[in-house]
């Protein structure tokens, strides 16, 4: 199971990378996100892999409980979450208005900026 | 609950700003006496730092490691204070600079809320919390480059936004690596259980990802590129408050990370510092040597000025942290009055382009006069902090015997001398040229109260260092020895 989820994290890495490297805007933010969701996914999956542990006991039955999955890095990944999907709006409504502005979504069409 | 102040003012003033959005003088005054409030508190901070030099509050009173703790030591005292110096400045110079569009559309807004990423990033003691007020910081800074919306703001923009977003998932993924490995955030904890334990390998890489992840905010070598590509487009009163708030608090995490984590292993980042450093300070002078347009000559000098501060932390001895400590403190104050003069410049003259500029010397000689104290300062002219700041780094380099990246940062100092002097030649004594096709747009005294505080800032740093050196040196001695840091975030630990 380990090596699945590794190997799909290693996979969503290499979607972004190469969706950030072309030059349509769009599909940068595309790259955006599938980056973003690549590194939630290891920050969801930092505190290991357990099954059939519980997040939280009572304390009558602590001590037959052996051991407890780690529920912090699911608060961690649900602030993540939020804060990408304000990223991701902010994202959207920019490349928008880079194309009524500029009239083209190709990013080589921003090379001109350094003739300011 | 003082800690809580710095972070708290800001965010109410946001809400008070946002009620009051349809005046734009109260919209002023409040933010005016929201940056003095905070201003107070940092002095406040400073003052009760205590024996130990440190100042703790834990938020919800979770005892750390469980609860998001919030420290202060001197380092981000000192730095908190040239904060709320900076934006006093900053937000009275743009209420004379910015058009009344932009005040309206939330300028003070942004500035509040940057402000409140920057306060809780020099006082978190909790990597997912710093984070956390790293976005805060960031997607303000997304929304002021982008206010207004001209064609140049929105280019430059999506080159800012995603290299600052990988940047943060980097961080991210760094974070996660790190509690993978040690099972805190606490940064207290996590340098306790570096120090006492054995290392897992896979902590080394998520050190790497951070050194990687602020050295893109912090705009250091290989990374650099997204700054001089978008600061220099939204009006310079932004690209000031933007030069002097966001790359220095990546600075300043570098800072507080070699001293808590990365110091164990100095064999293997003490090159590395210093390679990054030194190409860092050449590569961003000689592309101001070869800029014409003051506003990108004055980005690219941000670049060569970041390397300065990261040698300060590569050499790791007190004269060299408090050198970069003091160095960051000059460079808000002498970087933003040159952007501020500069923007002066372009009120009257209605261009940043030094082929057209000319005679700023014989029409507004006081101007001149205002440019040329931070600008000396820049390039380290004594009495000028910056002139303190090279002295300091320069002592400590060869101290420790690192000739090579002392030499490198006396060669770029004179490169900086010269961008600065051509600046001067350009548009304060060359004749003036064409000026007739050029729109001049009214000044409004805003404008030059807030430089002329800027600059005053910049003079008083330089000439009462024989007073300040000793807590410059404090915070250094802190960074040094992080133990007493631990001790004072987790009391209860028991030192073996």
């Amino acid at each position: 199971m380990n090596i699945l989820i590794a190997l799909l994290i290693g996979f969503l890495y290499a979607v972004s990378v190469y969706l950030l490297l072309r030059r349509s805007i769009v599909k940068l933010v595309i790259g955006i996100l599938f980056l973003s969701y690549a590194t939630n996914l290891m920050l969801f999956f930092a505190g290991g892999l357990t099954e059939t542990s519980p997040a939280f006991v009572v304390a009558s039955e602590a001590q037959n409980v052996v051991m407890t999955s780690d529920s912090l890095p699911q608060a961690l990944i649900l602030t993540a979450l939020v804060i990408g999907f304000g990223v991701a709006a902010f994202s959207m409504v920019l490349i928008y208005r880079f194309y009524k502005e500029t009239g083209t979504v190709d990013l080589d069409d921003l090379s001109d900026i350094e003739k300011l | 609950m003082t800690l809580f102040l710095p972070i708290l003012i800001p965010l109410v003033s946001i809400i008070l700003l946002i009620a009051c959005r349809h005046r734009l003088k109260c919209q002023q005054w409040l933010s005016i006496s929201a940056v003095l409030a905070q201003l107070g508190t940092a002095f406040y901070i400073f003052f009760n730092l205590g024996e130990s030099g440190h100042l703790v509050a834990q938020a919800g009173s979770w005892p750390a490691p469980y609860g998001i703790t919030f420290v202060a030591d001197y380092t981000s005292a000192i730095l908190l204070i040239a904060v709320s110096l900076v934006s006093v400045a900053a937000i009275i110079y743009s209420i004379g600079f910015v058009d009344q569009v932009r005040q309206r559309g939330g300028l003070f807004v942004l500035f509040q809320g940057l402000l409140t990423g920057v306060y809780g990033s020099l006082l978190t003691g909790d990597i997912f919390n710093l984070y956390v007020w790293f976005e805060v910081m960031v997607i303000s800074s997304f929304v002021l480059i982008t206010l207004g919306a001209e064609k140049q703001q929105l280019r430059a923009s999506v080159k800012y936004l995603v290299m600052n977003l990988i940047g943060s998932m980097l961080f991210v993924a760094a974070i996660g690596l790190l509690y993978s490995q040690l099972g805190t955030l606490n940064m207290a904890d996590i340098a306790f259980k570096l120090r006492s334990e054995a290392i897992p390998p896979l902590v080394n890489s998520a050190i790497m990802l951070f050194f990687i992840a602020f050295g893109i905010k912090a705009a250091v070598f290989p990374f650099f590129f997204w700054l001089p590509a978008s600061y220099p487009t939204p009006p310079i009163a932004i690209t000031a408050f933007f030069g002097a708030t966001l790359t220095k608090v990546g600075v300043y995490v570098m800072l507080r990370f070699y001293s808590l984590f990365a110091q164990l292993d100095t064999a293997f980042w003490q090159p590395v510092i210093f390679v990054v450093a030194g190409l860092t300070m050449v590569f961003g002078v000689l592309m101001a040597a070869s800029s014409y347009d003051i506003r990108k000559i004055l980005s690219f000098h941000i670049i060569s000025q970041i390397g300065y501060m990261l040698m300060g932390i590569g050499l790791f001895s007190v004269i060299g942290l408090a050198g970069a400590i003091f160095f960051i403190v000059h460079n808000m104050f002498s970087k933003t009055a040159t952007f501020m003069a500069g923007g002066l410049i372009y009120l009257y003259k209605g261009t940043y382009d030094l082929k057209k500029l000319g005679w700023v010397y014989k029409t507004k000689p006081f101007l001149a006069f205002l440019f040329l104290i931070p600008a000396l300062s820049l390039a380290g002219i004594p009495p000028t902090p910056g002139f303190f700041g090279k002295f300091f780094l320069l002592y400590a380099g060869f101290e420790g015997a690192h000739w090579t990246i002392t030499i490198v940062a006396l060669v770029v100092s004179i490169l900086t001398l010269f961008s600065m002097v051509k600046i001067w030649n350009e548009a304060m004594w060359k004749p003036e040229v064409e000026s007739a096709n050029l729109s001049v747009k009214s000044v409004r005294p805003a404008a030059w109260v807030g430089t002329v505080i800027a600059v005053v800032f910049t003079l008083l740093l330089g000439l009462t260092v024989g007073f300040t050196y000793d807590y410059f040196a404090q915070a250094g001695q802190q960074l040094i020895d992080p133990m007493n840091y631990i001790k004072a975030v987790l009391p209860d630990l028991i030192v073996k």
